[in-house]
């Protein structure tokens, strides 16, 4: 399909801009000009509305296939929220107006959703307050890390490491290392939980935290947990919850209970925040009350009159995280389920999420290598070793394809060899369960019978399997007009 | 037996589902999980409806407002948008889909990004850009440490001039960081010449800056990069999309790495986000860049076709070495951008940049000939300036909102001794009539 710069045609224009000049100040010298205009394409609007619908054509989504991509919970995303994320009256507010003065009256709106989604969010994980400023998961990790950081430095403590299970999301170790720390990783045991032997052996007075997620990725719920936060409180190290896989636990769980210190929470994934191909997320972190001093800048409180202001005057705080209060309208559409689905609502979402999930291992398990020998949660993890000879979980992915549904998570986690995750969701029929484990089944019967056809996967997509390392080796990663 | 308003079993389904799996309750699938770790109590209210949902958040929204004259900008502006950008941005194709981690279903937005990626590069006069980072403070944050990497160097110099909110930014982020972390200050509005002469010097690894910088003057920065070449550091500059329709391009003078704010090119406003950072940078620097990149290719039949590629620099690979620890970009505001730049054209944006120029320049002859206000700075600018006032600017700013005018931006909040400095900020949006009440008003309060 032609790029939309290859559609240009001279002198076409889109959207009209009014042309009246009121102004008689000298145009700025030319020494300050850009040279030539950048060029950017000349299309009509319905050149430009063609382009972008065909091309959301050329996109598997929930909206239009199964989508069981394993640790991103694809889960439904309600119209409804998206409806009370486009109010005007939440769209039009600028940032900065709570901070001129008499300003925070003009958004009194605002603050009190931010206010009661903290307080929500503060409910639901067990934890004492949360900020909403992360803008993404990696983010939120990375802030819980500067907080774990300020802590440490505010006891006098002299840490050097965080811990982190190799069935860890890249993320968690890579935030860690922005954060200051080295890094300990500690390989899985049999059960696909961090080996415990291991982890006592790597803890030590320098150990600054822990990072878990939990369940882990392969989907299992750990159930020394306990012990390990009472190992790690006992050198003053702080528990992180990677929030990652909270739609497992949603309503019966609070991280905060079990003994965790910090915690993120994905509100693209258990609170059914659009993922928008890939952002913008949002990580809000959660804290115990013995972390509160440290949280981000600004925070949101509620005052004795019942009005809603911004309080900057933390000084052990770890400063501004981001320019604003975060993701503002995915923040406004995490709310709107949050109110939608209520107390009962959030557990009963859970149940049925990890009850897709074993359905799905059940029917599957005679027929690929599931890592848990019992309940999974909310995904299940196989290894497709089990395939025909010479075909690989790769190519069950490319043939899922030509079946109209987006492949599962493959060759993650790392610790399980041809790995495919696959995370139902709560938002999927009993009967599309049926027909994606049936078809799960007809490839892996076509694996031994016909590997050629499951190599040649996908057929039925606008383009066939691309040439990577090309893509790497050539590096043409901005249009160049021939 | 309690619902999950959005879930799609029947009470059927479930129970013969949960029997498939040899469980005859829900409370059956966590039997594993020790009974104490599990809890009851969640003290939250009743769920709603959609609509009983709709009405309390309609009647939360009222209590803002959003009706306001606004010439607050301060780095995010209020900019018309196209219908057309909402209309396409929310198809479900786009917005419930998420990373191309398969490259065959995900076309759609992989050469959306390749075109948001041309896009930029052609705004900033750079060679390549990422598909997007979280906001333009992050932005320039992960543009620092890019810099830092490719010089193997420890001090960072910047600009006073850099917006105040990203420094604060800078500085929380650096404080855990084996990095030194140095201001400096301005000279006559612009960054001072003399005094990054005296800094750079052989351990300084990057240069910092901004234009049209936080008071909303422009500046030609070509010697100050070529210094900063010369120090064998890298220059990093912050810039403003919009102006970049019009007003010389980091790109020409030659700077290594342009971050920014992409919130003027089509996003809401939205009280503070979702926004998209950019990044752009040249060539030879690629490989050290962070957040995803998409790049042409082909498949087993010569068609063309779109990946994200050269992804060993990043988290999932290379874990706690990665060039950063971002995972997500922000694809559907870079989509939103890319529609918006489509819509407009490359006549169109000029022109955008052209009226916002032209109404801050009406502005400026107006405002300054009020008696007792002057400029701060007499020195070119885009579409905001800041004005001396002979009193308190927060003062005078919450006097207009009660008139409903949001007058612009004390720069007092983050600069001492400016108590008294005004920012004000114009776009296309902005008519002469609302100026000529802004002069008006502040004349009556003055």
């Amino acid at each position: 399909m032609k790029l939309i710069y290859e559609i240009s045609s001279k002198g076409r224009g889109g959207v009209r801009i009014p042309e009246d000049r009121i102004s008689e100040h000298d145009i700025i010298s030319e020494n300050l000009l850009r040279a030539t205009p950048a060029e950017l394409p000349e299309v009509s609007e319905s050149e430009v509305v063609r382009h972008y619908t065909k091309l959301s054509r050329r996109n598997y989504s929930v909206d239009t296939h199964f989508y069981p991509l394993g640790s991103c919970t694809m889960k439904h995303n309600p119209r409804a929220c998206e409806a009370a994320a486009s109010l005007p009256d939440l769209c039009e507010t600028h940032p900065l107006w709570p901070q001129l003065r008499h300003g925070g009256l003009l958004t009194q709106g605002s603050l009190q959703i931010l206010y009661s989604l903290e307080r929500m969010l503060s409910e639901i994980t067990g934890l004492a307050e949360f900020t909403l400023q992360p803008m993404a998961g990696s983010h939120g990790e990375l802030t819980a890390v500067m907080m774990m950081a300020a802590y440490h430095r505010d006891r006098g403590n002299k840490k050097t490491h965080i811990i982190i299970p190799d069935s860890a999301h890249g993320t968690n170790p890579a935030s860690a290392a922005l954060g200051g720390y080295a890094v300990v990783t500690i390989p899985s045991d049999a059960s696909g939980d961090m080996d415990i032997e291991l982890f006592k052996k790597a803890l030590n007075n320098e150990t600054a935290g822990v990072m878990l997620t939990l369940p882990s990725t392969l989907g299992v719920f750990n159930p020394r947990v306990k012990e390990i936060i009472k190992a790690v409180h006992e050198v003053d190290g702080l528990m992180y919850y990677d929030g990652a896989n909270f739609n497992a636990i949603m309503g019966r769980i609070k991280p905060g209970e079990l003994g965790f210190d910090l915690c993120h929470l994905n509100l693209h994934k258990s609170f059914s925040t659009p993922h928008g191909g890939g952002g913008p997320g949002t990580g809000p972190v959660g804290v115990c009350e013995k972390l509160r001093p440290y949280l981000p800048i600004s925070r949101v409180a509620k005052t004795k009159d019942g009005t809603y202001t911004l309080d900057y005057d933390f000084p052990k705080s770890i400063g501004y995280i981001a320019p604003f209060y975060g993701n503002f309208a995915i923040l406004v559409r995490a709310y709107a389920y949050l109110l939608m689905l209520g107390r009962d609502g959030l557990r009963a979402t859970s149940d049925r999420a990890v009850l897709n999930a074993n359905y799905v291992q059940e029917k599957l398990r005679p027929y690929f290598a599931a890592v848990t020998k019992g309940r999974c949660m909310h995904e299940c993890v196989f290894s497709g070793k089990t395939l025909g000879e010479g075909v690989h979980t790769l190519d069950l992915a490319k043939a899922l394809l030509d079946r109209g549904y987006h492949a599962p998570t493959i060759y993650f986690p790392l610790n399980v060899p041809e790995a495919i995750m696959i995370e139902p969701t709560e938002t999927e029929t009993r009967e599309t369960l049926d027909a994606f484990c049936k078809d799960m089944i007809e490839i892996f019967e076509l694996s031994k019978t016909d590997p050629d056809a499951v190599h040649a996967a996908p057929v039925t997509t606008p383009v066939g399997r691309l040439d990577e390392v090309a893509a790497a080796k050539n590096m043409e990663l901005v249009y160049q007009a021939p | 037996m309690a619902v999950s308003p959005f879930a799609c079993t029947s009470p059927d389904d479930e129970k013969a589902m949960l029997a498939s799996i040899g469980a005859k309750t829900f409370d059956d699938l966590f039997a594993h999980i020790p009974a104490e770790f599990q809890s009851n109590d969640f003290n939250l209210p009743e769920g709603l409806s959609e609509m009983e949902m709709m009405q309390h958040i309609r009647a939360v929204a009222r209590k803002n407002s959003s009706d306001l004259t606004n010439f607050c900008g301060a780095g995010f502006y209020d900019h018309f948008i196209p219908a057309a950008v909402n209309s396409l941005t929310s198809r479900g194709e786009f917005f419930t889909a998420y990373t191309p981690y398969q490259p065959e279903a995900a076309q759609g937005t992989l050469q959306a990004m390749f075109e948001y990626q041309t896009a930029i590069a052609r705004l900033t006069n750079m060679e390549v850009s990422n598909s997007s980072l979280y906001d333009g403070g992050t932005a320039l944050f992960e543009g620092m440490m890019m810099a830092l990497r490719i010089t193997k160097r420890n001090r960072v110099l910047v600009d006073e001039g850099v917006s105040p909110i990203y420094r604060t930014m800078l500085r929380s982020y650096t404080r855990n960081l084996k990095i030194e972390y140095r201001e400096v200050s301005m000279s006559g509005g612009v960054a001072d010449r003399a005094a990054f002469a005296k800094q750079l010097d052989s351990t300084v690894g990057a240069v910092l800056l901004q234009n049209p910088n936080f008071f909303g003057c422009l500046d030609d920065l070509t010697d100050l990069i070529a210094q900063t070449h010369s120090a064998g550091a890298i220059a990093v500059v912050s810039a403003y999309p919009i102006s970049l329709g019009i007003v010389k391009t980091p790109g020409e003078m030659d700077a290594d790495i342009v971050t920014g704010d992409g919130q003027s090119l089509g996003l809401p406003l939205s009280f503070g986000g979702p926004y998209l950072g950019f990044m752009a940078t040249k060539k030879k620097y690629v490989r050290n860049m962070p957040g995803r990149i998409v790049g042409a290719t082909k498949d087993g039949q010569g068609r063309r076709g779109f990946v994200l590629t050269l992804q060993a620099r990043e988290q999932h690979i290379r874990r706690e070495k990665a060039a950063s620890n971002i995972c997500t970009n922000m694809q559907l505001c870079a989509l939103r951008s890319v529609v918006y730049l489509s819509l407009l054209g490359k006549h169109g944006f000029a022109d955008v940049a052209r009226q916002c120029m032209d109404r801050a320049g009406y502005a400026w002859t107006r405002l300054k000939s009020i008696k007792g206000v002057e400029p701060l700075y007499d020195r070119p600018f885009f579409n905001e300036f800041a004005l001396k006032l002979p009193k308190d600017a927060g003062e005078v700013v919450s006097d207009l909102i009660s008139e409903g005018i949001a007058a612009g931006f004390p720069a007092g909040r983050y600069y001492t001794g400016m108590e008294n400095v005004l920012l004000c900020a114009f776009t296309e949006k902005r008519t002469k009539m609302e100026i000529d009440i802004l002069a008006a008003k502040l004349e009556s309060v003055l």
